[in-house]
């Protein structure tokens, strides 16, 4: 048993900070907020990162990493999402450099490696998660979009929903049906499309919590074959083992939100009594606080897993799902303790915390369904981690 | 980081799990809950065969050289079991606080008659109407001459009858800094005006009312210095409550195996229960409570060993473990139905130990209150850590 970093893995993380300490501007943190995406100063800072190769520190050196461990990943994820940096859907990483760079690297070609692990690398490049349609999303084997075999290309027309990241990443990492004659799961392939591709029509969806969100539609779009990931038909089980990647959470932004609203029990009285010294409010913040251990060291234990390199399973199901209902434990403590103060909005007369807690409670609602609902994640923890028999 | 337990951890659990499935089964449970002792010589006297008395203490003075970790381990495997013995007060409580004593005659005394089964011993140390803590302490102790005079009443004292010696904290000086005036005496169980009742408990552990009727000490008995008895209290507490801790799971994950198994072999509807959904999600949110506890466990454990500071993980895995063993239990219980609630299913011996074990070395809300202390909420100057 042993908690702590090595000592190299903390020169890496001192190092990291002091970088990101300097590189952080607000306009960075005012990007990240806006439901936007990833916009100029923010891409600027993907590069920067990638030119230091500490964006995806664990891929190989031949493809743009340092070839170090997943540990060191972690740790790059933690720090950007602590300093709400290229923090677009809070806590879960990048689309690029967490899903389809490892999937690639573990399946695709070698063409397909060189084409795009080094972008990924690099910070120029980011992807959108093409899964989710209008009838198929915790049950995703049940996609629709079809991908049809022309010459040496693919002819793919449907429609996708819910796609994040769609309106300003350059790819799609897209799943879609490639055989209708075969069971469900053993007939969808995985592709690398690019979003520039006529036929390609995004429309935005705007969620409650001003995040801008996308339906992708697909009209006859001409994929060459050579952007088909790894084996045609075997795209089930590489969205499965990327889910598992995709699971690798952080908390680094939801520990420097509880870090504000203890900011502002410290600095805030309610007839008369300061708050920090209400039993209640006292209780309420420390039980937040425990809840940040136990997910801390459950996501732990996931990177600790990859880095043996045991794919984890129920272990990273348990930190996915641990981490979307702290969403909700976070914005209701943080409400309760702030009361009216907690409603005002952001640019508002009297707003505290910058408005914090109102867009919070906004957002808090989609961690628990987003990248797996917390009904999937019990049931893999329930059939993967404990045996019980498939419903 | 490394999640995994040495290979001389993996053996202390194997051997822990073969003695207690064999020497420990919940008959043994069962009537030492009825036993007037509580618990059985013979089984305790084997424990010290294995070596487990003295898991934690130096060779020198009859022990194993072992860590807070291995000690984890093997309090896991017995909680596990329900092990119906004094352990952590005589271990822990006493063991520990005569080895961080710095007296070297007590230690020599001591430690190797209790590493070898010799002596039990235990801590008086929860007052009526106090938390546990250095304000929790007022028990006086006055000096007269080189003799202390202790008067006043200790509760929740765990196998005081069956113990050679009560270490108790007491108050020698009344000062605004509570920690300030704590002295520790080895007392005598036998001493003139010292009177044991027995408290009937939910989970029947020998629970002990400790009466001190101007009960004289000599100054001789007192563990480390006159007033400054509450570091090694305190340091106490914390390898008390990681112990505590770490028995909770061990029963924690008992409970879970039982009631994964229980689900797969439960049919209705022509189904194993564990196959429905309903079933399914309580038996996942049990898994992750259980994970939880444990990782949060090991971690206080680890900064033990190291010899850090860990307050704050100590009352984070407490706070923690009490409400997850809770959650347990309850989902437990529900999933086994109306078999789990009979005398005879093992189900309600954890459940009622859960219980209690949620209040021994701090509840819930005085845990979260040390949390909130560390967090410095009412310091606008500093920044607590979190």
């Amino acid at each position: 048993m042993n908690f702590d970093l090595t000592e190299d893995e903390k020169r890496f993380q001192s190092e990291l900070c002091d970088f990101l300490d300097g590189e952080i501007t607000r306009e960075i943190a005012e990007e990240s907020d806006s439901g936007l995406g990833l916009g100029p100063y923010s891409w600027e800072l993907m590069r920067k990162l990638g030119a230091k190769r500490w964006l995806a520190p664990s891929y190989p050196v031949e493809y743009g990493g340092l070839g170090l461990s997943r540990i060191y990943r972690y740790i790059v994820q933690r720090e950007l999402d602590y300093r709400n940096a290229l923090a677009f859907i809070k806590c879960l990483g990048l689309i690029g450099v967490d899903i389809a760079g490892p999937t690639i690297l573990r399946h695709g070609s070698k063409e397909l490696k060189e084409e795009f692990l080094p972008r990924i690398a690099a910070g120029e490049i980011e992807f959108a998660l093409g899964y989710s349609e209008p009838d198929a999303g915790s049950d995703l084997s049940r996609l629709r979009i079809r991908a049809v075999e022309d010459g040496d290309s693919y002819i793919i027309t449907g429609q996708k929903i819910y796609q994040s990241h769609s309106h300003f990443a350059q790819y799609h990492w897209l799943v879609a049906r490639t055989d209708v004659d075969v069971p469900r799961h053993k007939g969808i392939s995985m592709f690398v499309v690019d979003l520039k591709t006529p036929g390609i029509t995004i429309e935005p969806l705007w969620e409650m919590s001003g995040i801008r969100t996308n339906q992708v539609f697909y009209e006859e779009v001409r994929v060459p074959k050579k952007y088909l990931v790894g084996e045609k038909n075997r795209g089930w089980y590489y969205v499965a083992s990327a889910l598992d990647l995709e699971r690798t959470v952080s908390v680094g932004y939801l520990e420097s939100v509880v870090e504000k609203i203890i900011d502002y029990i410290k600095n805030t009285s309610r007839n008369g009594t300061p708050l920090g010294n209400n039993p209640i409010v006292r209780q309420r913040i420390a039980d937040i606080i425990i809840e940040i251990h136990v997910v801390r060291n459950l996501i732990r234990r996931v990177a600790w897993l990859q880095d043996k390199g045991i794919v984890p399973n129920s272990e990273a199901s348990q930190a996915k799902l641990f981490t979307g209902e702290l969403f909700q434990h976070i914005a209701q403590a943080g409400l309760d303790i702030m009361g009216l103060d907690g409603l005002v909005r952001k640019d508002s007369k009297r707003a505290m915390l910058g408005g914090l807690m109102e867009s919070f409670f906004r957002s808090s609602f989609l961690p628990s369904i987003g990248g797996g609902t917390s009904e999937i994640m019990r049931n893999i923890i329930a059939v993967r981690g404990l045996g019980l028999p498939l419903q | 980081m490394e999640f995994t337990f040495s290979d001389e951890q993996k053996l202390i659990k194997d051997t822990a799990r073969e003695f207690l499935e064999n020497e420990c089964p919940s008959d043994l449970i069962r009537e030492m809950e009825d036993d007037e002792k509580g618990y059985c010589l013979k089984f305790w006297q084997k424990m010290a065969e294995l070596g487990w008395l003295g898991l934690i203490f130096p060779a020198e003075y009859g022990g194993l050289d072992g860590n807070f970790i291995d000690m984890v381990v093997l309090l896991e495997e017995m909680g596990r079991f329900l092990a119906p013995v004094p352990f952590i007060p005589t271990v822990i409580c006493g063991g520990l606080s005569i080895l961080s004593s710095g007296d070297e005659a007590l230690k020599s005394e001591i430690l190797p008659k209790v590493a070898k089964g010799e002596l039990i011993l235990t801590m008086a140390i929860s007052e009526p109407e106090h938390d546990i803590g250095a304000g929790g302490i007022n028990l006086p102790a006055s000096e007269q001459g080189s003799q202390f005079f202790l008067s006043g009443t200790k509760i929740f004292v765990p196998y005081a009858h069956v113990a050679d010696y009560l270490i108790c904290p007491t108050r020698t000086k009344r000062t605004y800094e509570k920690s300030d005036g704590v002295t520790l005496f080895l007392v005598d169980r036998a001493a003139p005006g010292l009177c044991c009742t027995e408290m009937k408990t939910l989970d029947c552990s020998k629970q002990y009312e400790v009466v001190f009727n101007q009960c004289q000490v000599a100054g001789a008995k007192v563990i480390g210095e006159v007033d400054k008895g509450w570091e090694i209290t305190r340091s106490v507490l914390e390898g008390a409550t990681v112990a505590q801790c770490a028995l909770m799971v061990g029963g924690a994950e008992k409970v879970l195996e039982m009631t994964i198994s229980y689900a797969k072999k439960r049919f209705q509807f022509d189904r194993p229960i564990g196959s429905f959904q309903a079933i399914q999600h309580r038996c996942s949110n049990m898994l992750v409570d259980l994970d939880g506890a444990k990782l949060n466990i090991y971690e206080a454990a680890w900064k033990l060993s190291q010899g850090l500071d860990c307050t704050f993980e100590v009352s984070i895995a407490k706070a923690w473990v009490n409400q997850a063993y809770q959650r347990i239990c309850a989902n437990g219980h529900q999933i086994h139905g109306g078999a789990g609630v009979i005398q005879d299913h093992d189900m309600q011996l954890y459940s009622r130990r859960a219980k209690a074990a949620e209040y021994y070395w701090g509840d819930t809300n005085l845990h979260r209150e040390i949390v909130a202390q560390q967090l410095e909420l009412d310091n606008p100057a500093r920044a607590g850590r979190i």
